[in-house]
């Protein structure tokens, strides 16, 4: 990327910040704790868990960071912050200045601050790992400078490029499209971003809960990118309500397709469309977009006893949100074993700790319903681990058999998404995989149309928030070139 | 926000809204939905468009008040405004000239059913439609049915209006007088699982448009699902229109029971 860490890590400042303290002493410094709210309170309310750390722990984190001289970080990044940079600044209490430099490559950096697998980008990337110690909690510092930030009351120094006149349209208000307009906004181009939902944010706002990522974080986030010049229309399906072409007719010259991976899977067993079962989509999107048992008007189903499928964050976030709607008992059933499982730690630990029962090594094959045609039972197949499959994990093998009967009254499938092929479908000449993902070139995420660049899970088929957002910057920069150059 | 431009109630429970919503109204067509919203706390409510008019930039709803939120739309005064309107969404009516075709609605389901008449008329169509409800007060939109079909059969379950009667009765009428080459039914749940248990054993090509419970309507909650010969489909993206002989109605009407 356009990054260069040197030039930053040369500054007179950061020279003499680096030799105040000699590597040894900064290593000598044990890596931050994450206050949490206590298991047994936040489930009984919808506060973030994660409390975030105050001044005096991030600037003493801060002073964990060796400012390497060639930061392996920053190549952990899908966008490439200037990782040393922003966290050299809380070490000298600079905060509005290492949000500045988040800001600089990330739109988000309170949403990435709290929903990025840091464990495996950056982080995983930190010399301290290979010193047999722990990480700097780069994570934590991202959310805390983002945080001050936004409760300083400020307002954010952004570099905006003068403006050019060209009009470029996102289709989706998810991370890659926020990442791409925040990128595009700054380049000087005019920027509307089409969202087929009533509220701007995708995924951050209908799938991520808010006692992992509150929606006033994400709506900051999103009035900073007004700030910023991108207008947001929402209720507007492109492919439906307007056309691909008439977005050429309505002037755009770029569009940047992050329309998401919407489709629930289910697992095409008996009994899967009874009452009761449903994807773990529509029992997040209904409370956390719907506001369902929060005041809303919309209804969602209650369950004493919940088994949510799978073992993946959404997973992870169901079943947390399941007891926070009440449950007396919630029961993730997973096909493989918990170090199998893709969710992170971090909130499998944390379900753990809210009294999630794993089922682990174990399939459901059936559902039963009641005289309502309500499920009232679960039918789970064990299994066992066999050989690797394509993805290195080893694959689970039903035990022959073996099979359990659990009494449920509300499941939750959470086995993963397809892509959304309203958008690609709706775009004629498009090329689009046998997946139903759009094709596009690796580097610069164009498709075969010159003037349509996609990213995020339309193009992946599912994968992380930073992920999408990495696809979006990426999208902008190349983008950006080619409409600069004519 | 969307503004109401007019009102007419129907019924004590059916009301007709005309709606500014200028794109949707531009895109869509036959047979087409959209979801709405009322209030910032307000539920996602599936309704078919039941006409629009592009230079007024307006398309036409027909609501019944069954719940709360239905309830809450139905009370909105012209002048007063959706939260949100989305769409045009589905998969709009396939139209061609099948040759004599019936056309059975049932209650507010005439509403959705008027476009597809009109539609299917203006493509060369004979139209008889059969247009049911429980007793006079529940027919709607006989008028403007009545300007795009060949024939109209009412039927009433109280026999208040036209012949006594339910809809497969009407339905079974135009069969025995007529060669019939295709139906589309659309109305209560119960009242097309019947429809289309009667065309089937005359073998009469049919499609029921499905008012399954929605979320998004985009394809991303699978709150919809409907199995069609066999087969899980979203009412949302893939219908509302399906092959009636086709549908699963029984579990239908299972996931619409609250």
């Amino acid at each position: 990327m356009e990054n260069n860490y040197n030039e930053s890590r040369n500054e007179q400042w950061r020279v003499e910040l680096r030799n105040s303290i000699s590597p040894k002493d900064r290593a000598a410094i044990e890596r931050v704790e994450m206050p949490q709210l206590d298991p047994s309170y936040r489930i009984t309310c919808n506060e973030e868990v994660n409390q975030g750390i105050s001044e005096e722990q991030a600037v003493r984190e801060a002073t964990r960071c060796l400012d390497c001289n060639n930061p392996q970080c920053v190549t952990g990044c899908p966008v490439g912050i200037d990782i040393p940079k922003f966290i050299k600044n809380i070490e000298r209490r600079q905060f509005a200045d290492a949000a500045a430099a988040l800001k600089e490559t990330s739109s988000l950096p309170a949403v990435c601050g709290r929903v990025c697998p840091q464990e495996k980008q950056c982080e995983s990337k930190c010399i301290r790992l290979k010193m047999k110690q722990p990480a700097v909690a780069i994570g934590y510092l991202e959310r805390f400078a983002a945080d001050w930030q936004r409760n300083s009351g400020t307002e954010e120094t952004v570099k905006m490029a003068p403006k050019n006149g060209i009009k470029v349209a996102v289709i989706g208000s998810g991370p890659s499209g926020l990442s791409f307009a925040g990128d595009m906004a700054k380049k000087g181009f005019d920027v509307t971003v089409f969202e087929a939902l009533h509220e701007i944010g995708g995924v951050l706002k209908y799938g991520i809960p808010e006692f992992r990522l509150p929606n006033a974080v994400v709506d900051h986030e999103i009035e900073g990118l007004r700030k910023m010049g991108v207008d947001f229309q929402k209720d507007i399906l492109v492919g439906k309500t307007i056309t691909y072409d008439d977005l050429h007719d309505m002037g755009f010259k770029g569009i940047f397709v992050g329309s998401g991976a919407g489709f629930p899977r289910f697992m095409n067993i008996p009994g899967e469309n009874l009452k009761g079962v449903m994807s773990s989509n529509e029992y997040l999107t209904r409370i956390n977009l719907m506001q369902a048992g929060r005041g809303g008007d919309t209804p969602v189903l209650q369950g004493e006893t919940v088994a949510v499928v799978g073992g993946g964050n959404t997973a992870m976030d169901s079943t947390r949100t399941a007891l926070r709607m009440g449950a007396k008992r919630v029961i993730l059933v997973y096909r493989r074993g918990e170090s199998e499982m893709p969710a992170r730690l971090e909130e499998i630990g944390h379900a753990k700790e809210e009294g999630v029962e794993l089922m682990t090594l174990h399939n459901p094959v059936e559902y039963t319903g009641d005289e309502n045609g309500r499920v009232c039972t679960m039918k789970v197949q064990r299994m066992e681990l066999g050989e690797p499959d394509a993805s290195g994990r080893r694959s689970p093998v039903p035990v022959e058999g073996a099979i359990d009967e659990i009494p449920v009254d509300l499941v939750i499938v959470a086995v993963g998404v397809s892509p959304n092929e309203l958008v690609p479908r709706s775009i004629e000449g498009l090329e689009v995989s046998r997946r139903g993902t759009i094709v596009v070139n690796d580097e610069s995420m164009q498709s075969n149309i010159s003037d349509l660049y996609a990213g995020g899970d339309i193009v992946r088929g599912g994968a992380t928030v930073i992920l999408a957002m990495g696809d979006g910057r990426k999208a902008a920069q190349n983008m950006a070139e080619q409409l600069l150059a004519k | 926000m969307n503004k109401i431009v007019s009102k007419e109630k129907f019924s004590e429970n059916v009301t007709k809204l005309v709606v500014e919503a200028p794109l949707i109204a531009k895109a869509r067509r036959a047979g087409h939905f959209v979801i709405v919203r009322c209030g910032e706390k307000g539920e996602r409510i599936p309704l078919t468009i039941a006409d629009s008019d592009v230079k007024a930039g307006t398309i036409t709803l027909v609501i019944q008040a069954v719940g709360d939120s239905t309830r809450k739309i139905c009370a909105l005064e012209p002048g007063d405004s959706l939260t949100d309107v989305v769409g045009p969404l589905g998969q709009a009516t396939k139209i061609k000239n099948y040759g004599t075709v019936v056309c059975c609605g049932g209650g507010v389901g005439v509403a959705p059913l008027l476009p597809i008449i009109r539609a299917l008329k203006e493509a060369g169509n004979r139209v008889v439609s059969v247009l049911c409800g429980r007793t006079k007060d529940l027919i709607i939109l006989e008028k403007e049915v009545r300007e795009s079909s060949d024939d109209v059969i009412i039927m009433t379950d109280d026999g208040s209006y036209g012949k006594k009667g339910i809809s497969t009765a009407g339905v079974e009428e135009v069969i025995q007088r007529e060669k019939v080459d295709y139906c589309v039914t659309i109305g209560p749940a119960i009242m097309m699982k019947f429809v289309s248990l009667l065309t089937k054993k005359y073998e009469i090509p049919t499609e029921a448009s499905l008012n399954a419970i929605m979320v998004d309507g985009t394809g991303m909650c699978g709150a919809c699902r409907v199995t069609v010969g066999g087969r899980t489909r979203f009412v949302c993206v893939e219908g509302p229109e399906f092959d009636a002989h086709q549908i699963d109605f029984d579990e239908l009407l299972m996931r619409l029971r609250g």
